[in-house]
């Protein structure tokens, strides 16, 4: 065995082992933090397919942003474990449908009759000079430009209706309108009244 | 056993240590030199050696950038300083390393013990990982990657995590309040500096930090920071509110929540934490350096006084800056209020994000329409 395929189950098998952990520990913390170290793995089984672009942005926005979002959250819920755990049996056979579906389908798309080393061609090695991330953008801003546009902008309208949804006017809300705060007068706080002095004893 | 016994017993065990590290690194050093051309040829074993060279100055940098803090800002409040351990006070960061291994480390009860331990690890790791692609002269860089400014980036924003994990883990309201105020923090100040940093890529034309660098050759009027400098403000400034200090450390705001996320820890475990705040501040001034003030470069290149300064070899140019916009890190610490908690949010999402935005339009439009001086 080869180097890289030495890499190549390592990473799987910290990554099968991860996303397995996720579902099945108890405290919701551990399982954020596994689903980090999901992300991190599969960004390196990535940088052996050498795409290093969609690698180095899967841990800069999956890991540095989303999941540490995703664990302030997590953090801040005072979830109660056990009343979650209580319907196990009886949505199991269920459950079981689902996730036998979701293989049937990954089946026929990704398995050996569509997706086999016959059928597709194996990815040629890269001369040293290949950068991933000019190919990926000139892909992106030429070929596909409005598409990711759209998308873009798709994504900009979810983000001002998620914004809009939480951030109405309510009386409890408290709130500090810096340019006042910045253009107050000593006047306006402090008044100064002239008065004669006390007398010590009249 | 007596207390004096103890502690002397404790002083042996690191003399023999410091004994068999010494005569341990005498003989690999010799070791070494006989075999150094067989060792060149093993890549695994020359790339661990370069590694050892550049993350032991830079342990010793981030010592001596503890002891340069103290004294600077010791001067500018008209004191001395620490000045007791050896010559002026030279020794001291010495002092303070070996005072804190030889501390206990205290885990609090009922604090998760695992993630308790793993945080500081946590952070470090990324803070010295970035240092993999950071270039010090053309060719002097451990790893010359194509996406080094995407990676840097990369590894900086999961630098959050030994914050957040060490703030939970603790069992300690003030530790989980400087973890959320962190977290918080640099998710937003992250935005502003990505957008900085897409200035940067655009007037380089490249995410190769050695390609940067040379896009700005030329005296110091042709470095970014002249055609870029609301983003090189914003670079900076983000840059101290990423690396949680002062005015922007509310994470460990000792005026409210004691210190923040690492307030249980003790001992090495919290000089952990230390090492990695410094050496994160290293990191982004030598970024500036690099992406703004021109690295390597000579800032008189192509002038009348350039073959004055031709024997000043390229990596003193990019430490000298590198020191510059420490020196800043160090100044603002001394000069600056902490800022509010609302403030800091409101400067990172309602002033820099459109600055950046802004600058970003101006910058594609001169470039598109190759408006000159830089641009042409």
């Amino acid at each position: 065995m080869d180097y890289e395929r030495i890499l190549f189950f390592l990473f799987a098998t910290i990554l099968v082992f991860a996303a397995a952990r996720v579902i099945t520990v108890r405290n919701p913390v551990h399982a954020a933090l596994h689903l980090v170290l999901a992300f991190f793995t599969s960004a390196a089984l990535w940088l052996l397919l050498e795409a290093e672009f969609l690698a180095i942005t899967l841990v800069l926005v999956y890991v540095g942003a989303v999941m540490v979002l995703f664990l302030f959250v997590v953090m801040m819920l005072d979830i109660n474990s056990s009343p979650l755990r209580e319907g196990f049996v009886k949505y199991l056979p269920l459950g079981v449908v689902v996730a036998l579906i979701i293989f049937a389908e990954m089946f026929a798309v990704v398995g050996k009759k569509h997706f086999g080393s016959e059928v597709v061609a194996i990815p040629a090695r890269h001369a040293e000079g290949y950068s991933n991330v000019r190919e990926l953008g000139g892909v992106l801003y030429t070929e596909y430009v409005y598409p990711f546009e759209i998308a873009s902008v798709i994504l900009l309208v979810a983000i001002i209706a998620a914004i809009a949804l939480t951030m109405r006017k309510r009386p409890e809300t408290k709130y500090q309108d810096p340019s006042q705060q910045v253009s107050v007068k000593p006047a306006d706080r402090v008044r100064i009244v002239r008065m004669k002095a006390e007398e010590k004893n009249p | 056993m007596t207390d004096t016994v103890i502690r002397k017993s404790y002083m042996m065990h690191w003399i023999i240590i410091l004994l068999a590290l010494t005569v341990g690194s005498v003989a690999a050093v010799m070791l070494g030199v006989h075999f150094w051309e067989d060792i060149k040829a093993n890549v695994l074993v020359y790339t661990l050696i370069k590694i050892v060279l550049i993350v032991g100055p830079l342990m010793g940098a981030v010592a001596y950038l503890t002891f340069a803090e103290r004294k600077i800002i010791g001067y500018m409040q008209v004191r001395v300083g620490p000045n007791r351990v050896g010559p002026r006070g030279w020794l001291q960061p010495i002092a303070d390393a070996l005072k804190l291994l030889m501390k206990e480390i205290v885990i609090p009860t009922n604090a998760n013990r695992f993630l308790f331990l793993i945080a500081p690890m946590l952070s470090i790791a990324p803070a010295l990982a970035a240092w993999a692609v950071l270039p010090f002269t053309d060719t002097l860089v451990l790893a010359n990657i194509d996406a080094s400014l995407l990676y840097i980036l990369a590894l900086t924003s999961i630098g959050v995590y030994g914050v957040i994990i060490a703030g939970w883990a603790s069992n300690s309201k003030y530790a989980f309040l400087g973890a959320m105020r962190s977290a918080a923090q640099i998710v937003s100040y992250e935005i502003a500096m990505g957008f900085a940093l897409v200035g940067v890529l655009i007037a380089g034309g490249s995410l190769n930090l050695v390609e940067i660098v040379q896009a700005q050759q030329g005296s110091f009027l042709h470095w970014f920071w002249l055609p870029l400098f609301p983003l090189f403000l914003v670079y900076f400034i983000s840059g101290v509110a990423e690396t949680n200090r002062a005015p922007f450390d509310v994470s460990e705001g000792e005026s409210e929540i004691v210190a923040g996320f690492h307030v249980e820890y003790s001992g090495m475990a919290f000089a952990v934490f230390f090492l990695a705040e410094y050496a994160n501040m290293i990191l982004i001034a030598a970024l500036a350096a690099l992406m703004f003030l021109g690295g390597w470069l000579s800032p008189f290149e192509g002038t009348w006084f350039e073959p004055w300064f031709d024997w000043v070899p390229g990596i003193f140019w990019l430490f000298g800056k590198t020191s510059l916009m420490l020196l800043f890190f160090l100044w603002f610490r001394a000069t600056f209020p902490r800022y509010r908690y609302d403030q800091i949010m409101r400067l990172g999402w309602k002033v820099f994000i459109p600055i950046t935005i802004v600058w970003l339009v101006v910058e594609g439009a001169a470039v598109v329409l190759d408006i000159g001086p830089w641009f042409d």
